[in-house]
């Protein structure tokens, strides 16, 4: 668990994750929207997961409300780093 | 007026490899599946079929049905989409046990690293009626879908469902069959635990030395179609579900009844169903499983059902020689390697039969095709598919 992630590692490994959840590589970036990558709710439970374990932030349900890009969930990540 | 399914298109992935045509040459041919012991669907290769994401949203039985699927569709001439109403296309897939692999995975997931690790697709990997979900989703059909769960009949389940509702008027068409991916550690393990399992690893239907199954996997789809919506848009049809029937043997948790009572009752109403006589009938392709119970028990049902002189003439052989048995898929793929050598008119073989056992009398077809000697009379065959719990359905099917 790392408390000195820099915004960079995070949004590194949040594409890779995308990538594992079979968004298309070339269309990953900040701005990008999950439902333009076909990323769903059941994705992003997922998705917290993966920062939990990496990054011991731990992100609810409500927290993902209003979370429409990838660059928004990387803000909501790094908002919420111990 | 008569509503009849015909049969449009098949897809299968078996352990002789990917494709249904490629399961009947390669039985035919008196070629096995079976290595080490079990039925694997080894050239099956999930991304040559499917996306990332439906590789990932998948247990490995709902890939094999995607898979099949697929393959029927395009056989169906389904490329452009369903050629009638998706409201009126229904989906409906049979399973002997669903995402066992999945759950088996999530069970140790939950065990090692807590239930807060547990992934959110297991529930939906892991439900039995999974494959008839995902098929459904994929290609847009609205009409009734859901699963058949009746261990090693889910699959003739299915499709003589699927023949129903054409017949009822509730669909136009639907994409039926059998899944099953259950080699995982548990399954086999409580499989051999009930000594079930052959220890010799060899798949010897109605051989005196048969031991027991040989577990396999894969996935065996159909389409089905109301015949005169298939003939307006000049469908090819590969033939007829002719009548369908099932019984319960209500005898044993597992053991099928020793005289074969239910599983001869479902013959018989199958053929009835399909207004046709024994004598009719030119090929069974048997349950077969080369466990000692079954096979005696269904020599019996057969010999009951179609008397005595017919059962001893009709050629008899089990698909299970060549790819073990496929649980809720075997029905489904039995189907079609029935409808496959009534086409080609030729009796495939069983495998591995060397020695006869006491009783067990009929023709079984040991170790090499032979033509069917139908002559210009009706290409009428039957499927027998029996499960644990003493569920026993039987189809009729007829090749054009």
């Amino acid at each position: 668990m790392s408390t000195t992630a820099t915004r960079q590692e995070i949004e590194q490994r949040v594409f890779k994750a995308l990538e594992e959840f079979g968004a298309e590589p070339d269309q990953i970036s900040p701005d990008a929207e999950f439902e333009a990558l076909d990323v769903d709710s059941l994705d992003l439970v997922e998705l917290a997961q993966i920062v939990e374990e990496e990054y011991g932030v731990q992100l609810k349900g409500e927290d993902m409300e209003g979370v429409k890009t990838v660059g928004q969930a990387v803000d909501l990540v790094m908002s919420k780093l111990p | 007026m008569t509503r009849t399914p015909v049969i449009t298109g098949v897809g299968a992935v078996t352990p002789l490899g990917v494709g249904a045509r490629t399961l009947h040459e390669r039985w035919t041919a008196g070629r096995s599946g079976i290595e080490d012991g079990f039925g694997r669907a080894s050239e099956f290769e999930p991304t040559d079929h499917l996306s990332i994401k439906e590789v990932r949203r998948s247990d490995r039985f709902t890939q094999l049905a995607l898979a099949a699927a697929q393959e029927a569709l395009e056989d169906a001439g389904w490329d452009g989409g369903t050629p009638g109403d998706p409201d009126r296309t229904a989906c409906v897939i049979g399973t002997g046990i669903g995402g066992i692999g999945t759950l088996e995975g999530q069970h140790i997931v939950m065990r090692d690293q807590g239930a807060e690790r547990i992934s959110p697709l297991s529930i939906p990997l892991l439900m039995a009626n999974a494959a008839a979900g995902v098929v459904a989703m994929k290609h847009d059909l609205r009409g009734q879908s859901f699963g058949t769960v009746s261990a090693c009949a889910a699959g003739a389940h299915a499709i003589g469902t699927a023949a129903r509702l054409i017949a009822y008027g509730d669909a136009d068409s639907v994409v039926t069959g059998g899944s099953e991916a259950a080699i995982t550690p548990l399954a086999t393990a409580a499989f051999a635990k009930m000594d079930a399992l052959s220890d010799s690893g060899i798949s010897r239907p109605f051989d005196r030395r048969r031991d027991g199954f040989v577990m396999g996997e894969g996935a065996g789809i159909l389409v089905l179609e109301e015949e005169e919506a298939a003939k307006e848009r000049g469908a090819r049809i590969l033939g007829y579900v002719r009548g369908y029937a099932s019984t319960s043997d209500a005898h044993h948790l597992t053991a099928p009844e020793p005289s074969g009572r239910g599983a001869a009752k479902a013959i018989e109403l199958a053929l009835k169903d399909a207004d046709v006589s024994a004598d009719d009938i030119v090929y069974v392709n048997a349950h077969g499983t080369s466990t000692p119970l079954n096979d005696r028990s269904e020599t019996n049902a057969i010999k009951v059902a179609l008397g005595e002189e017919r059962a001893s003439q009709v050629p008899v052989s089990s698909t299970k020689s060549a790819i073990g048995h496929l649980l809720g898929a075997a029905g489904a793929v039995e189907a079609i390697a029935t409808l496959l050598a009534l086409r080609d008119r030729i009796a495939p073989p069983t495998l591995n039969y060397e020695e006869p056992d006491d009783g067990l009398d009929l023709d079984y077809v040991p170790n090499e095709a032979r033509p069917l000697q139908n002559g210009d009379a009706r290409a009428l065959g039957i499927s027998n598919a029996f499960g644990f719990g003493g569920h026993n359905a039987v189809l009729c099917l007829e090749a054009s």
